[in-house]
């Protein structure tokens, strides 16, 4: 009786399973818009205070593309301001992952290092990045550095942790194996400890990058004229919420963007760990 | 000359837990000749897997001399090539790139790389697979590429740690009659650590027995039986006994003295 029910449609049911498959990352946002764009047209609250998704995506348009100057000053100018973030956040993440993995690895891998370099670090590490700000600004003005700096310090401890941990965590059996076959303490780092840490150092790149945006942004509000963050903050206090809102999903979107890229890179790399890994399961 | 030397071995691990020292290893004194195929055979906790590691030079001895082809072994390196008991290869290098591992930390390039690890591919039966990732084989034959990778450095000798005992026991067999053939053909010297009574007298032309902890010899025993073995002939068993017989004695010397 079962074996009929479950093999009869067999058909049509995989047909609804492809149609699904298609449709399933976009169910959630979907419905989540369309409630917001009947809330914000039931007249709950004032339209300035609630912009619906429609008026966003309005504002985000003309952003982008200049047709009609509802955005005023920004018409057109997305790129420029996206851009300006980007390389913030490019320029803090690239100098945090060069020194988080060199840091890392040299403490993760040597006792000297780990006495004499882990402490100050891990003395810094709780100290939140915003509050450097006062500082920043009076060291570097207000330009694109602080917002790199600030990018460095909240990218550069997620890679440093999840460095020590991958060296520190690399089996000590194939330091042996490496032993075995004549590496000297160069290659034992380049050709093993490093490759065999790589997994652990992704995950920190990963969420560095996260940070990196939070930061660009936050740094933007306070001490740099230009950038999306910029424009949040300038919008606000011209009481523009749907320009506001259209700064918020133009942040998550090329946050999105920069892990997917990232991901892409460690897929390519780690390619050897799918067999055994559940990222890796085809079902 | 002996290949090995092993002068007065003593190894003492410091128990912190309990407080006190304990004696692995005390006073082995072994010669292990050219081309023979040695198996280290005892109980688990005997010091075997120790005495190997020691000739590795993965380990020191707390005193003792240990010597490999009349030089004093202080650090690990290829002259000893050794196979772990679980395969531990490079798991982002293919079985081509782990076995020409080291000649890639020699510095040769790709090209002459590849060409030298394929004979050894072919040795160990890994044709087709050269460029599979270790996650994508099964476990023997990944310790075949363990061993490829160990011979392909043309080592004075070749340190196994029970590189079978977490394989099937059909794949087992195969394994041990293709180890075999591979010592028969390129002639090298083995020592081969095991607590499988059957292993070793498959493998070996001369098995040592060891006591319980401390790790002592109790006895070197050759074992000549042409090859192919067949491990049900009256002589196997005879040997099998008497290899048995020295097991039991100690088991029983051990429980007279506790």
């Amino acid at each position: 009786m079962t074996s009929v029910t479950d093999t009869a449609p067999a058909k049509p049911a995989f047909r609804l399973t492809r149609a699904f498959q298609g449709l399933e990352r976009v169910i959630v946002p979907a419905l989540l818009i369309a409630g917001w764009e009947a809330f914000a047209r039931s007249g709950m609250l004032p339209p300035a205070l609630l912009p619906a998704p429609s008026a966003v995506l309005h504002a985000l348009g003309d952003w982008v593309f200049g047709f009609d100057e509802t955005t005023q000053t920004y018409s057109g100018h997305w790129t420029r301001d996206a851009l300006a973030s980007a390389l913030r956040v490019f320029g803090g993440f690239a100098l945090a992952s060069l020194l988080g993995i060199l840091a890392g690895v040299a403490i993760g891998w040597s006792r000297l290092f780990e006495k004499t370099l882990e402490p100050t670090l891990q003395m810094l590490r709780p100290i939140p990045p915003v509050s450097w700000i006062p500082l920043a600004i009076i060291w570097f003005g207000i330009a694109d550095k602080p917002a790199i700096f600030l990018v460095f310090l909240g990218a550069f401890f997620p890679v440093l942790m999840n460095s020590i941990h991958g060296v520190k965590t690399v089996d000590h059996n194939f330091v042996r194996a490496g032993a075995m076959m004549g590496a000297n303490q160069r290659q034992m780092l380049t050709d093993i400890v490093l490759p065999a840490a790589l997994p652990s150092i992704f995950a920190g790149l990963r969420i560095a990058v996260g940070s990196a945006w939070m930061l660009t942004v936050t740094a933007e509000m306070v001490a740099v004229k230009s950038g999306l963050g910029y424009v949040l903050w300038d919008s606000y206090y011209f009481l523009r919420y749907d320009i506001v809102l259209a700064a918020m999903i133009s942040i998550g979107l090329l946050g999105y963007l920069s892990d997917l890229g990232l991901k892409a890179i460690m897929a390519r790399t780690l390619r050897w760990q799918q067999a055994t890994t559940v990222q890796g399961r085809t079902g | 000359m002996a290949a090995i030397e092993l002068r007065n071995i003593v190894k003492v691990f410091s128990d912190k837990r309990r407080g006190r020292d304990l004696l692995t290893l005390d006073n082995i004194d072994l010669d292990i000749e050219a081309n023979d195929f040695v198996c280290l055979l005892g109980p688990s906790g005997c010091g075997k897997s120790t005495l190997l590691n020691i000739i590795a030079g993965f380990e020191q001895a707390t005193s003792g001399r240990t010597l490999v082809d009349g030089k004093q072994v202080e650090r690990p390196g290829s002259d000893r090539g050794v196979v772990f008991q679980q395969p531990t290869l490079m798991p982002w290098l293919t079985a081509i790139d782990n076995i020409a591992f080291h000649l890639k930390l020699k510095g040769i390039a790709k090209a002459e790389r590849n060409d030298r690890a394929m004979e050894f591919i072919d040795l160990v039966g890994l044709r087709g697979f050269e460029h599979h990732h270790p996650s994508e084989m099964s476990g023997g034959m990944n310790q075949r590429v363990g061993i490829a990778r160990a011979l392909l450095m043309n080592p004075s000798v070749i340190l196994m740690d029970e590189p079978f005992a977490a394989l099937d026991a059909q794949t087992k067999l195969e394994m041990q009659e293709e180890l075999v053939a591979i010592w028969q053909k390129r002639r090298c010297t083995i020592v081969f650590v095991t607590h499988s009574v059957d292993e070793a007298l498959v493998l070996g032309n001369k098995i040592v027995v060891m006591t319980k902890r401390p790790g002592r010899i109790r006895e070197a025993v050759n074992f000549d039986l042409p090859r192919p073995r067949d491990s049900t002939s009256p002589e196997f068993n005879d040997a099998k006994r008497h290899i048995l017989a020295l097991i039991r004695e100690e088991s029983t010397r051990l429980a007279q003295a506790s």
